[in-house]
């Protein structure tokens, strides 16, 4: 515990492994699931049993199960001490921040910078399950016929993949480089709520482990969208994926609610909203859509939980339900939750391209609009999913529409980008690779998306490997390459190491060239009538899939350079970097590598925003002096 | 790093005007790839002309694809000649480039630029589109209605885990797991699920319609002459999903009758032990099916 930890400064190992920490979490987690699903069968002591009666099973426990053991386990990293001790009336304290040791790592840890890099392993470590998985999928499309996997098998590595990615990966980069970066790049010392911000993690661990265990429920045959009717009958590993992502659409909300007010109210003098940093705005503009659409996701999946436990009938049109109520509500979060992973990329490649092409922002107001822009019309085009499902025939005009004019403000983002490159002094560095890379992935991506937004090309496209292909181009080449330019940018910054740069530059050329020869061909493979979350394909499309499959097969094999470097670099060459490697005028640059415990001895005053490269003026200066107080 | 200030301007020999050499090499490009794309990619486009619907998806396929090409190519054009002449020079110290910060007039050029291209794909697939439907599930009440609608021959199709039946109400309510259609006619598809969600996707056919309990979704196609063509479930139905498939044909009017013959006599040997009472929800002409409230499988 803390006190315990300040008092006694090297106490024994058995001494610190007890107290509210991750390994605390972990036993109060496995003894809240046991209350959970004993206490469920005491209250629904008869089984649910399905209409062959071959099995039998609780659903309530299930969910009681988890909720204790999630509720278990936030309790043991402690999440309970600060309001149990208000409440006996202790002092308010904040848990210390400077305590050096690697276990602040594994526990409750309300200095954000920590929390970013927990982010950035936690994602890291489901990013590379979800790829798994990926492989796994690849493996069994080797042949036209199901060979591999069983069927049930082989749905559920379907479901966890996209499940896994699109749950995990929204928090991608709000995640890790806003939690960690935001804070600097405003000028403050922490987030507006610290524990809040250590929530949002630990909440996304959880929820990743009760979607992995879905395997022990059977898994789930619906995919990431979980459709009703069908989520309805299936075995009780939907649950985990309902749990899941109710815990995702939590985590979601408070992230964004954090970084709305963190960057609304916690801005350093002088930090107008014409001098903020796109990266924010960027964030900013992410963070309203999570807080707007995650709750639809946690009300929506909160029916087909009682659809399930309570036997209602919100989805079941058997019972006067309407499956395209659960459709229209989970789309109305989904569309929203594809630009809340799309626009954090948008955000990454403008804050990058000033640096590397030693340029100021082009048309800076034009990219914030462009971003505020995406992210307002987000919300007027969900039912683009549905322009062959039948529902609401006449309205498919407008939401054809809507969605071409979304590419206006997306238009923006790549006019200010390729403004910002014209006549620049362009470095070819690693982070500007990946953002080089975005340019070619993301018009892939939107072009094939004008295709699917025309109803009458649609009818082909809807539901085939096309729209697959689609949104791999604008989330893996949109999303994941910013991911990792942002990684290559900034991780000399948060942990004080150089990356390899020969190895970040294997890893960007294999990634690049694989990653499209992974999807290109899945455009035609789609056009050519294969059906998507199937194992089943005719036999002339053999050849292509099978190219995919090894294309794919040394894509995944890229992610391990990857992984290689940063465990070499981090673990085992450790080279300091220096404070400012990319000759940044950003404020975290002039901060020392990595960041001090309390980011700046005195809050900075902001006189111009970042990207004054070849102005001739001077970043804004980190003051120095003796530390003004705690915050 | 950067930035001593005197050296960070960009050299004064730099008055190239590098906006004009791109844009005469994208147009350049643009006047030879678009024609090249629509004449050799365009043929190849799917999915084909099997029917009126299909030739429409692929003649709008085709147009968006020499659409998008003059896109392609000014993306090429820029990023190949910035990259290669903006780039910083090995071992040179970091100098930075001039400091442009904005100018309106591309900015508006950009603007309107894009909303034009916008509002014509709009304008373009919305016409298309209320033409005759484009083959898409339209649901109950469709708006797009081809000339001669009300004429149309009527097949409904009914899916479930994890197959579909077609049924023909103009023989009879006979019920065939073979989709057979007569040629150069009009079609109406009625398709309504019994259990999950599933997609009702006639490829070579350019029919794609949603399966929905308890919602008639209404899908329109005109024949061509004889077709065999693939039928697939696009929307995950759960276990066996990926079997759910099967052919189906487009047949000349006597071929047609005498399938029709033979699937009624079929359909008849096997009637009273597989057809419900009406009030079990086994009526013969029943648009739209509703799933048991509690009912589980798969």
């Amino acid at each position: 515990m803390t006190a315990a930890a300040a008092s006694a400064p090297h106490p024994p190992l058995w001494r610190r492994l007890i107290g509210f920490n991750f390994l605390a979490g972990l036993v109060l987690g496995v003894v809240g699931w046991y209350v959970g699903w004993f206490g469920a069968h005491a209250i629904h002591g008869a089984t649910v049993t399905d209409t062959t009666g071959a099995t039998d099973y609780n659903e309530l426990s299930v969910y009681l199960a988890y909720i204790g053991g999630v509720s278990g386990f936030l309790v043991g990293l402690g999440f309970l001490n600060y309001p149990v001790k208000r409440l006996l009336g202790y002092p308010p304290s904040l848990r210390e921040k400077e305590e050096g040791s690697w276990t602040r790592y594994f526990s409750l840890c309300t200095d954000h910078k920590v929390v970013g890099i927990q982010y950035l392993w936690g994602i890291g470590l489901f990013f590379f399950i979800g790829g798994l998985n990926a492989m796994l999928i690849r493996t069994e499309q080797l042949t036209p016929h199901n060979q591999v996997f069983p069927m049930g098998t082989y749905l559920t590595i379907v479901g966890m993949h996209g499940t896994m990615m699109m749950g995990m990966m929204t928090s991608g980069i709000l995640g890790p480089f806003a939690n960690y970066f935001v804070p600097i790049m405003i000028g403050a010392r922490r987030m507006a709520f610290p524990r809040i911000e250590a929530l949002t993690f630990w909440l996304l661990m959880a929820a990743g482990v009760v979607l992995t265990t879905t395997i022990f429920f059977g898994g789930f045959p619906t995919g990431w969208t979980g459709y009703a009717p069908l989520s309805t009958q299936a075995n009780p590993g939907i649950d985990n994926y309902i749990i899941f992502f109710a815990l995702v659409g939590l985590s979601m909300t408070l992230l964004g609610l954090n970084m709305i007010v963190t960057i609304l109210t916690m801005r350093a003098p002088g930090l107008t909203w014409t001098r903020l940093p796109i990266f924010v705005w960027g964030v900013l503009s992410t963070a309203v859509l999570m807080v707007l659409a995650a709750p639809v996701l946690i009300s929506t999946l909160g029916m087909a939980a009682l659809d399930r436990t309570a036997q209602t009938t919100f989805f079941n049109p058997g019972g006067g339900g309407s499956n395209y109520l659960y459709q229209n509500l989970f789309w109305v979060f989904g569309h929203p939750e594809v630009y809340i992973l799309a626009l954090p990329g948008f955000a990454i490649v403008l804050e990058l391209l000033p640096v590397f092409a030693r340029k100021p922002l082009w048309g800076y107001r034009l990219a914030v609009a462009g971003l505020l822009g995406v992210s307002l019309l987000s919300w007027f085009v969900w039912q683009h999913h549905l322009f062959m499902s039948g529902i609401n025939g006449d309205l498919r005009p407008f939401y054809m529409l809507s969605t071409e004019l979304i590419s206006i403000p997306t238009g923006f983002t790549f006019l200010c980008g390729m403004m910002t490159l014209w006549r620049g002094k362009i470095r070819f560095t690693v982070p500007m690779l990946f953002c080089l890379a975005w340019f070619f992935n993301f018009l892939l991506g939107g072009l094939s998306g004008v295709f699917l937004s025309d109803v009458p090309s649609d009818v082909t496209t809807h539901g085939s490997f096309f729209s697959m292909a689609h949104f791999h181009y604008t989330i893996m080449g949109g999303l994941v390459f910013t991911f990792f330019a942002a990684i290559y940018y900034w991780v000399p910054k948060m942990t004080g190491f150089e990356l390899n740069e020969l190895l970040g530059k294997i890893h960007f050329w294999t990634m690049f060239i694989f990653f499209n020869s992974t999807f290109a061909p899945l455009f035609a493979i789609g056009f050519l009538g294969q059906s998507r979350r199937s194992p089943v394909y005719t036999n002339n499309l053999q050849f292509l899939n099978d190219w995919v499959s090894v294309s794919a097969f040394l894509l995944g094999a890229s992610m391990l350079v990857f992984l290689f470097n940063l465990i070499w670099s981090l673990a085992f060459v450790k080279k300091p970097a220096a404070a400012n490697p990319w000759g940044s005028r950003s404020i975290e640059f002039q901060l020392p590598s990595p960041v001090p415990v309390h980011n700046f001895d005195r809050i900075p005053v902001f006189s111009g925003d970042p990207y004054g490269y070849g102005e001739g003026t001077q970043p804004v200066a980190v003051p120095a002096g003796a530390p003004a107080g705690r915050d | 790093m950067a930035a001593n200030p005197d050296a960070a301007q960009a050299p004064p020999s730099d008055s190239t005007n590098h906006g004009v050499r791109v844009v005469v090499a994208w147009l350049v490009l643009s006047a030879i790839a678009t024609p090249l794309v629509a004449i050799y990619v365009g043929p190849l486009i799917p999915p084909g002309n099997g029917s009126v619907e299909a030739q429409g998806q692929t003649f709008s396929n085709q147009v968006m694809t020499s659409f998008v090409t003059p896109v392609l190519c000014l993306m090429a054009v820029f990023f190949a000649y910035g990259l290669i002449k903006f780039h910083a020079r090995r071992n040179e110290a970091v100098l930075d480039g001039p400091p442009l910060r904005n100018d309106a007039r591309v900015q508006l050029l950009w603007i309107v630029i894009t909303s034009v291209m916008v509002l014509f794909l709009a304008g373009f697939g919305t016409y298309e589109l209320l033409k005759d439907g484009a083959g898409g599930g339209q649901g109950p009440n469709p708006i797009a209605l081809p000339a001669g609608h009300k004429t149309a021959y009527p097949v409904q199709v009914i899916a479930q885990q994890w197959q579909f039946t077609y049924r023909y109400p103009a023989l009879g309510g006979m019920e065939s797991n073979q989709l057979v259609l007569p040629e150069n006619r009009l079609v109406v598809f009625h398709v309504t699920s019994l259990d999950a969600v599933h997609s009702f996707w006639a490829y070579q056919l350019g029919v794609k319609a949603d399966a929905n309990p308890g919602v008639d979704n209404v899908a329109y196609v005109t024949t061509k002459g004889p077709l065999v063509f693939n039928v697939r479930c696009a929307e995950l139905c759960g276990l066996w999903h990926g079997y759910m498939f099967n052919n189906g044909f487009v047949v000349p009017p006597a071929r047609f009758a005498r399938w029709a013959a033979h699937a009624q006599a079929l359909y008849a040997s096997i009637k009273p032990y597989v057809n419900r009472p009406a009030d079990k929800g086994g009526a013969p002409l029943a648009r739209s099916y509703l799933p048991q409230p509690t009912g589980r499988a798969g």
